[in-house]
């Protein structure tokens, strides 16, 4: 990934940009962040920044590189993805990680400068671009998980606003979400047709969350409770009964973003998995990893992990010409969900006893946190649309399968 | 199903029972969550041993029922159902131990006292986190063992170690020279490093050359028998609750492609449950090739345990990942039994070995 030191004029086209990108990262980003990103701070509650953490934040925040393909006008970095890839890559060659994401940056951003009116993107859009407000996702129901559709938290016409009455779960940082995107029901009617988007305070009077633990120990979702919230209907994104198209429109983008886009350089980032069965298994003596069925699951995973990568760069190359997320995100998102799973299980599995660590002395902090790694990957093939119900899309969508009737 | 005698029918189905009603997964989860220091529920553990099951393995003379271990299976098989935190599989294995290898002062002075359900005993085989009987540096001299031992089921709690040295094994009480470190596993059961400094040892000297692997056999048979009750367990939960959560207005189990996961699944689990008792068998039976029978036995249910568990999260959907449900608890638990005495990579590369290729 990281290009040759010299930046050559002669022969990168990118090369004033590139150029840049390096400078401005080498005045701006705090070497001692290198490699420090936390990747579950999307999920995880806010910890105390270092002071260098938070002068990296706002440094990323006021020049809208964090979002660098939004436009400037709402103070996104107005990029183009050729000179985003490069930014990517002189982020890489620094070191250095985006401080800024999370589900605004994720889903809702883009979605809303599809969906989102003039005013609305005004307001929301250059927060997210800083990083300063937490957004959280407002589906899934304790009926409506998969079958998404069936949501029965209600949003009933009050004039100017609505009152909103149900429950939601599994809402990931609900806790420490500023504002909420989520579907209500505003007619019982219709299936579909009746779901539409709104806008939700967290701190409205009436909306309560309740964290639930999860089988890694951490507690980054709740339960969510809306008694007879007021929401001005200003926060309605699109129409009315509009609410099912934007709600999978932004389930496209969630896929895509959890299958590559940013995510994808985590893959390949840390410990290769050879190197570190080497480190824990030791080896035969002709250097090979002494346990030849390990040795080999490991590369299929290692090849699994290579033709991803390439698969996903193959994909951003043949979508230049058209916007948005596709179809295929669905398979990437299988393919990105089945990889994270196998790297942690053959993890464990290397590590030993060593990597089955809960708390407590006896493992380092790597250890420790590759059990949770472990377990909260598990969630992986479960949200934004479980692996099951990915298949179902490409059997359907664009296999042209249908059901037996 | 193994042919079982009548006393083998009436000794599965009081631990079904007793299990099922005294200690169902609640309890498990109950136990967890008050970290007693020995890992397990004292009380729990007494009953047990009241029912005789510390002393299934013991032969009559010493207090024992003399049954076995496809009868010790079967138990350890409706403990593994219910998760149960018990120290019998490690008692077991170490009893196992002391039958095979011990001389008969050895086995007057502790088998009776184990059968009673008195002491707490286990093995202590791997210096380091992974099963790898031919890599140890734990050393005697003068009657005096110093070594450290990683990862010691019930090490919190046992007073009888039946220890792994160069020369061979070793039993160890758990009175001097011996320091406990609790290490905390995922599985919320008891694991220990043991610290042995110039421990007072005597060495288990009958079985020969091949004793710390037949130990570990049956350490590995009986472990197998366990996760095949959690793999049946586990199974037949999440088959339960897709037939009953409804999404799309029907319940999942109504979907093709759950039904032929399923099929899947209880096919790998009849093969399992063949595999686990035909090593079980074989150990009774003093079959030759017992250390294939159990290495076919613990290579399949260290993969058919491995699918289970994560098909259980998996199909529970997002409640199988919160803490609330059990789901985690046997994911947890399957890969710590998964690594134990060899995990399923370990088995099969010695069966490639004893067969020659
Ligand atoms: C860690 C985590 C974070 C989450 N964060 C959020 C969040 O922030 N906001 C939010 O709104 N939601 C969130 N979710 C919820 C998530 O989107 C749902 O869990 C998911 O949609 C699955 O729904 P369910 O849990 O009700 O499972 P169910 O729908 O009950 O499904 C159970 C199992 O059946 C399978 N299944 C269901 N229908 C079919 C079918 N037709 N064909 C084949 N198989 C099927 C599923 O794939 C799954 O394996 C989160 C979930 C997790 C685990």
């Amino acid at each position: 990934m990281a290009s040759a030191p010299e930046i050559d004029s002669a022969t990168d086209p990118m090369a004033t940009f590139r150029g840049e990108a390096r400078a401005w990262l080498a005045a701006n980003f705090p070497p001692e962040l290198k490699g420090k990103e936390n990747p579950m701070s999307a999920v995880d509650g806010p910890d105390e920044a270092s002071d260098a953490e938070r002068r990296w934040k706002a440094a990323m925040g006021d020049k809208g590189w964090g979002v660098p393909t939004w436009p400037s006008q709402y103070g996104g970095g107005g990029l183009s993805r050729a000179e985003a890839r490069v930014l990517q890559e002189e982020m890489a060659r620094a070191g250095a990680w985006n401080p800024i994401g999370g589900m605004g940056v994720m889903m809702f951003g883009p979605t809303l400068l599809e969906y989102g009116s003039e005013a609305q993107k005004a307001e929301h859009i250059p927060a997210i671009v800083r990083g300063e407000v937490r957004w959280c996702q407002g589906y899934s129901e304790p009926n409506a998980g998969s079958d998404l559709a069936n949501i029965q938290t209600s949003a009933i016409d009050a004039g100017d606003h609505y009152i909103v009455n149900g429950q939601k779960t599994w809402t990931s940082g609900g806790q420490w979400a500023d504002k909420c995107f989520a579907l209500v029901r505003t007619d019982k009617g219709h299936k579909h047709a009746g779901i539409s988007f709104l806008l939700i305070d967290m701190d409205a009077p009436g909306v309560e969350t309740k964290p639930i633990r999860l089988i890694s120990g951490q507690s980054p979702f709740c339960e969510t409770f809306f008694a007879d919230v007021k929401v001005a209907k200003a926060n309605l994104v699109g129409a009315e009964g509009q609410g099912w198209e934007i709600g999978t429109r932004l389930l496209q983008h969630e896929r895509s973003s959890l299958s590559g886009g940013g995510s994808a350089s985590r893959l390949f980032a840390g410990t290769p998995l050879g190197q570190m069965a080497l480190d824990y298994r030791g080896a035969d003596d002709a250097g090979r990893l002494s346990d030849a069925d390990l040795r080999l699951r490991i590369v299929r995973h290692e090849m699994d992990v290579r033709a991803f990568a390439l698969t996903l760069r193959r994909a951003a190359l043949e979508s230049k010409s058209n916007a948005g997320p596709s179809a295929t995100s669905s398979i990437m998102k299988n393919v990105g969900a089945r990889i994270t799973q196998d790297r942690a299980e053959l993890a464990i599995e290397v590590m030993g006893m060593q990597g089955l660590g809960w708390e407590g002395e006896g493992f380092s902090e790597d250890e420790l946190a590759q059990t949770r790694t472990w377990l909260w990957g598990k969630a992986v093939s479960i949200y934004g649309g479980s692996t099951e119900i990915q298949n179902n899309v490409i059997a359907k969508r664009i296999l042209g399968m249908t059901e037996a009737k | 199903m193994a042919i079982l005698s009548e006393d083998q029918t009436m000794l599965r189905d009081m631990a079904r029972e007793w299990a099922d009603n005294e200690a169902p997964v609640a309890a498990f989860r109950k136990t967890r969550d008050a970290a007693p220091p020995e890992g397990y529920d004292a009380a729990l553990w007494q009953a047990q041993a009241e029912m005789g099951w510390a002393g299934v393995l013991v032969p009559e003379a010493h207090g024992g029922a003399g049954m076995g271990f496809l009868s010790l299976g079967l138990v350890l098989e409706q403990l593994g159902r219910n998760l149960v935190a018990s120290p019998l599989a490690a008692t077991a294995a170490a009893t196992s131990a002391l039958m095979l290898g011990g001389s008969q002062a050895q086995q007057a002075e502790w088998l009776p006292r184990i059968a009673a359900g008195e002491i707490v005993a286990t093995l202590a085989i791997d210096d380091g986190p992974h099963f790898a009987p031919d890599r140890i540096a734990t050393r005697v001299e003068a009657g005096q063992l110093t070594g450290t031992k990683a990862f010691v089921a019930e090490g919190d709690s046992a007073t009888l170690f039946v220890v792994a040295a160069t020369d061979g094994l070793y039993l160890v009480s758990g009175e001097q020279g011996v320091t406990r470190n609790t290490r905390k596993l995922a599985d919320a059961r008891s694991h220990a490093e043991i610290v042995f400094t110039d421990a007072p040892a005597q060495k288990l000297t009958e079985g020969g050359e091949q004793l710390l692997r037949q130990v570990t056999d049956r350490a590995a048979a009986a472990t197998a028998a366990e996760m095949l009750g959690m793999a049946e367990s586990a199974f037949a939960q999440v088959n339960d609750y897709l037939k009953q959560r409804v999404q799309f207005g029907q319940p999942l189990s109504t979907f093709q492609a759950l039904q032929h996961r399923m099929a899947r699944m209880f096919t790998e689990l009849e093969l399992m449950r063949s595999a686990v008792e035909g090593a079980l068998e074989a150990i009774d039976a003093k079959r030759s090739d017992v250390d294939q029978a159990v290495s076919l036995a613990k290579a399949i249910a260290g993969d058919t345990l491995n699918l289970v568990s994560r098909e259980m999260v998996q199909l529970y959907g997002g409640v199988g990942m919160t803490d609330e449900y059990d789901a985690g608890f046997y994911l947890k638990r399957a890969r710590v039994l998964e690594a134990m005495w060899g995990n399923a990579a370990w088995h099969r590369e010695r069966f490639a070995k004893l067969n020659g290729y």
